[in-house]
């Protein structure tokens, strides 16, 4: 049905183009294009998308609201018992739908979802042949009417300039939507999960914030036990702050080195050919690094762990850690040659000439000059670190641990939030929930570190021009 | 420095000291210090790079066999029993024919083994898509039945894991007297004066051996307050009593076990597998059975040792027997491996491809690619060449450079909630796969294309609006076209990021085993990377392998992308 509509669009957008551009013309006559305001074209683009506006917006709003009839002519066929349980309405729309689409009646159906699935097709049906004819109307009404209005003086190119104009404003603000999209779905989730009384299972926010129990699955045994305990929090975090905490421990060092020197010592060929190992690591993506975290890195860990008579967990914190760490490297290594490279060459003459060597001048002066650039730049990677998935999902491992061992098995939020999404999908329970309020939390820690580093930049940068 | 005071003629409170001993001390260790500093710089570059080498040379080396296949060439005789049960003819009754038994039953016959054990050790070694091949052939053509039609069997992961070399290793040697076998099938005890003492001698010792470590074990476990601790060196005293009857008399035959290297005799033809040994005679069961129970010259048979213990392999001797004489009788082949690039996913290692996630990729990404590209293009033309400084614009601008920093995973919370919850689009398709990872990579592509458009000089703008063109002609008539090339190598470097993305994914239910190959935009599939962390869970080795090879794959598209955007950017690259 949505194909047919477009169909139509295309065909009338199309047909009003070469319309209104050759009623244009036709004005102008032989006497070239002085006679008219705008080119052809524009007289042709601006029919053509004004239809394209009118038929789309019929169809954003005319399809939800033809289901939405559809829907509620089938609820009236069916019995009011069964509207009012949630399980089987479910059931019973399933088997509408089913039945509306064309495939043999399922096992439950009864008449009354036999006339409910004939009521929601013959709406659904009717209705969307419905909105085709308006659209196709309201199309055929604005070519009439754009082409009526096409004159010598009218002024098409600063109207349809005025449509684009609207259309990059739009697509601009997609970039806000999105955030507001990701801030309203992730709260109005967690404000569920906090406060919906039919939950089952009873989180607090306190229980949350401060418990030391991670155990979201016992939420399905709602029954038993004390729930409330099972949505700490803290254990991972302290997983997470772990893993970030030897990953940062890794790249760090690895990453300010190198930067340093790339940036100071490294002659022309030696950054050509470190440069790419850098570019190349940065690209790899984060499920290979998963499968060399989990199944060269971690053994290894395990076995020289066992060679040194440690007791290393198969799913270390170490492992995920170090590969994590990995990672990171051109990360930091990129954005704090960048900072270094901004140091004014005036400021190392200035300690080469006082007797300072190249060390020196790095440590004491370029170093502090490019602090606030290189405390940003870790900060970055430390939110990069957080929110990385795919290396602790394959890596580290599922049980909340609250420990600090490095060689222990802990967890993360990223985990978390993976384990109870994959798989099912109940939205009413606080288990399912319990990953939204995880995602908050992930969304503004790594929003607030971004924005502290954007600060910090700001606010400490000399300015030395 | 206010404080500094410097008297003319007064002693200098500082005085330069560059000769004394103590000064040149000081300045060997600054150099020194000078030199360590330069160190760290070169060994963190040198981590790196031995990192990166590993983890590439990791992967090529776990990957790189499942490239290739092996697969048995035999006849088959196509029988209409097996092929056509019913003896309709029809396609479905053709289709319904037990292709894998025929292929089963011509091994079994050219190997001459019989029995249930034999049986089912061939329908280990087979793949359960064996016949598949051969059920294509006799559906094309049902003439077919009847003859023998020469097959190329697959075989099973186990059996192409072993031929890979993560089997065993085989040692032969000629046997040295007369050996006389008392049977051609079952037990057989193989008479050969003399030959055996060496092998007897050797694996009395293997037994001392294992005597005093399994006495060591079981003394152990006594000695625990645990009664389940204790009970657990019952089964360890029983066998260190049948092992120390077997060599307690210099006359009673040495057994061997699965904790010693396998012992066989390749005799007339046949394969037997000892399981006792004295100095003249050796007994087990035939593996193979022999052609005829003659004796044999020395040097006529030979004595054959799989090096790796049984208990250590996953494919025990009979399947090892069998295989190495498939090997021999030149029926094994190893070929490209087609089937990972052109079949879906499946429960079966050596029956799975990444067909279905590369579609599925192809799929979302295009997604990805229309949607990102021209809506990335126009919010860049609009912050760079038509937003006021406003509030608004600042909005923008904070919200783009947010969003490029949120861990990936919370985009696919927002296409749980918004995407499949609210909108309620079908779970697990490419066009919802498309749409999140079109959210995703929109910041880069339009930081990107801001970069490109800034690239552009001015002169070019103004020299538009100079002969009039009015603002929107100068920009999409002269700027963009200039800053195509920065903003396609951006869009590129973006699909690149969007391909290995794996997270947002997961979140929307692309993680399903989806055997069919998606044939649109909103069907159920997977992706590559999807693939990758499915396959990467999986017991079985072959899976690992695969793992490692759809990587490969994974890698070697990155590297083609980015190598394109490199190529984009030298080609069209302009300084003005």
């Amino acid at each position: 049905m949505a194909g047919l509509y477009f169909l139509a669009l295309a065909l009338l957008t199309a047909t009003a183009f070469v319309l209104a551009r050759q009623r244009a013309s036709a004005l102008a006559g032989g006497r070239g294009r002085e006679a008219l305001h705008s080119l052809p074209i524009y007289h042709g683009m601006l029919v053509a998308s004004g239809i394209l506006a009118v038929m789309l917006l019929i169809f954003i709003f005319g399809a939800p609201l033809v289901s939405h009839l559809a829907h509620s002519n089938a609820v009236a066929q069916l019995p009011p018992d069964v509207v009012a349980d949630n399980l089987k309405s479910t059931i019973a729309f399933r088997e509408i739908f089913k039945i509306a689409s064309g495939e043999p009646a399922g096992p439950v159906a009864t008449d009354a979802i036999r006339n409910a699935a004939e009521a929601y097709r013959s709406t659904s049906v009717s209705g969307h042949w419905a909105l085709l004819a308006t659209g196709i109307a309201a199309g055929l009404g604005m070519v009439a009417f754009g082409t009526s209005r096409i004159t010598r003086s009218f002024r098409a190119r600063n109207r349809f300039e005025t449509f684009v104009k609207v259309v990059l404003v739009l697509c601009a603000a997609i970039a806000i939507l999105t955030t507001l999209g990701i801030v309203l779905s992730v709260l109005t989730e967690t404000y569920r999960f906090f406060f919906d009384p039919t939950l089952k299972g009873k989180p607090t926010v306190l229980g949350f914030l401060f418990g030391t129990e991670w155990n979201p699955q016992a939420a399905m045994r709602a029954d038993q036990g004390d729930i409330q305990s099972s949505f700490g929090f803290l254990p991972l975090l302290t997983g997470t702050l772990l893993i970030t905490a030897i990953a940062i421990a890794v790249a760090g060092p690895l990453g300010l080195f190198s930067a340093i020197y790339l940036a100071e010592y490294a002659t022309p060929k030696i950054r050509a050919f470190a440069k790419p190992i850098l570019e190349i690591l940065a690209g790899i993506p984060t499920v290979v690094l998963g499968f060399f975290a989990a199944l060269t890195v971690a053994p290894l860990i395990r076995g020289s762990g066992e060679w040194l008579g440690l007791d290393v967990a198969s799913e270390s914190a170490l492992a995920a850690g170090l590969v994590m760490g990995m990672m990171i490297i051109p990360f930091i290594s990129s954005l704090s040659d960048d900072v270094i490279n901004a140091v004014p060459q005036s400021l190392r003459d200035g300690a080469y000439a006082l007797g300072a060597t190249k060390s020196e001048t790095i440590r004491r002066v370029v170093l502090p000059a490019a602090l606030p650039g290189i405390v940003s730049a870790f900060m970055l990677a430390i939110s990069r670190a957080i929110g990385e998935t795919m290396i602790v999902v394959m890596a580290a491992g599922l049980a909340a641990n609250l420990t600090a061992n490095p060689l222990e098995a802990v967890t993360t939020i990223t985990v978390q939030i993976k384990t109870i999404l994959v798989g099912d999908q109940e939205f009413d329970s606080a288990k399912t929930l319990a990953a939204f309020a995880l995602g908050l939390v992930l969304f503004f820690v790594t929003l607030a570190l971004n924005f502290i580093a954007l600060r910090i930049v700001q606010r400490y940068r000399e300015q030395y021009d | 420095m206010t404080d500094v005071t410097f008297l003319p003629g007064a002693p200098s409170a500082r005085r330069l000291d560059l000769t004394s001993d103590a000064a040149k001390a000081r300045v060997r260790s600054r150099y020194r210090s000078e030199a360590r500093f330069r160190w760290y710089g070169i060994c963190a570059i040198v981590v790196t790079a031995v990192f990166l080498v590993v983890l590439i040379t990791d992967i090529l080396i776990k990957g790189l066999p499942a490239f290739t296949q092996h697969s048995l060439s035999i006849d088959v005789p196509v029988t209409a029993e097996l092929a056509d049960p019913e003896g309709k003819g029809t396609p479905e009754a053709l289709a319904a024919g037990d292709y894998n038994k025929l292929v089963r039953e011509a091994v079994r016959s050219h190997l001459g083994i019989e029995g249930r054990a034999a049986t089912s050790n061939l329908s280990k070694l087979l793949s359960t898509g064996s016949g598949d091949g051969l059920r294509d052939a006799v559906m094309s053509d049902p003439k077919l039945i009847g003859q023998t039609v020469p097959v190329t069997a697959l075989l099973s992961d186990d059996a192409d894991l072993y031929l890979k070399g993560t089997g065993t290793k085989i040692e032969r040697a000629d046997g040295v007297a007369i050996a006389t076998p008392s049977d051609v099938k079952g037990d057989i005890t193989i008479t050969a004066p003399g030959a055996f003492a060496a092998d007897t001698a050797a694996l009395r010792d293997v037994i001392t051996k294992r005597v005093a470590t399994l006495t060591a074990g079981a003394e152990l476990y006594e000695q625990s307050a645990d009664a389940t601790v204790r009970d657990r060196a019952k089964p360890l005293r029983e066998e260190i009593a049948t092992l120390a009857a077997s060599i307690s008399d210099a006359n009673a035959p040495a057994l061997l076990g699965s904790h010693v290297p396998s012992l066989l005799i390749a005799i007339n033809g046949g394969i037997v597998k000892l399981s006792s040994l004295t100095n003249d005679t050796a007994s087990g069961t035939a593996l193979i059975p022999l052609k005829s129970a003659e004796a044999a010259q020395a040097g006529a048979w030979q004595r054959v040792t799989y090096v790796t213990p049984e208990a250590d392999r996953k494919v025990d001797d009979a399947k090892v027997a069998l295989l190495d004489r498939l090997q021999a009788d030149g029926k094994v082949s190893r070929g490209f491996n087609t089937l990972f690039f052109t079949a879906g996913d499946s429960r079966e290692a050596e029956l799975a491809g990444i067909r279905g996630a590369l579609v599925g990729s192809i799929l979302t990404l295009a997604v990805t690619l229309a949607l990102c590209l021209p809506i990335g293009v126009m919010a860049a033309v609009y912050l760079e060449e038509f937003a006021k400084k406003n509030w608004f614009t600042d909005l923008i601008e904070i919200n783009i450079n947010n969003l490029a920093a949120v861990p990936s995973i919370v985009f696919g919370l927002l296409g749980l909630a918004v995407f499949l919850n609210f909108f309620g689009l079908p779970r697990s398709a490419p066009i919802v796969g498309g749409l999140v990872l079109a959210l995703l990579v929109l910041p880069t592509i339009i930081i990107a294309a801001r970069a490109a458009l800034r690239a552009v000089p001015p002169s070019i703008k103004e020299a538009a609006l100079g002969v009039g063109a009015s603002h929107q002609q100068a920009i999409f008539h002269h700027v963009l076209p200039l800053a195509m090339p920065g903003i396609m190598t951006g869009t590129i470097i973006g699909m690149a990021h969007a391909l290995g993305e794996t997270a947002p994914l997961l979140m929307i239910g692309m993680v399903a085993f989806i055997v069919d190959i998606p044939a649109g935009f909103t069907d159920s599939a997977t992706a590559l990377p999807v693939q990758i962390y499915l396959w990467s869970d999986l017991p079985e080795a072959a899976f690992k392998q695969k793992t490692a090879a759809a990587i490969i794959v994974l890698l070697m598209l990155l590297f083609v992308m980015n190598g394109l955007a490199i190529w984009l950017r030298k080609r069209f690259e302009r300084r003005w």
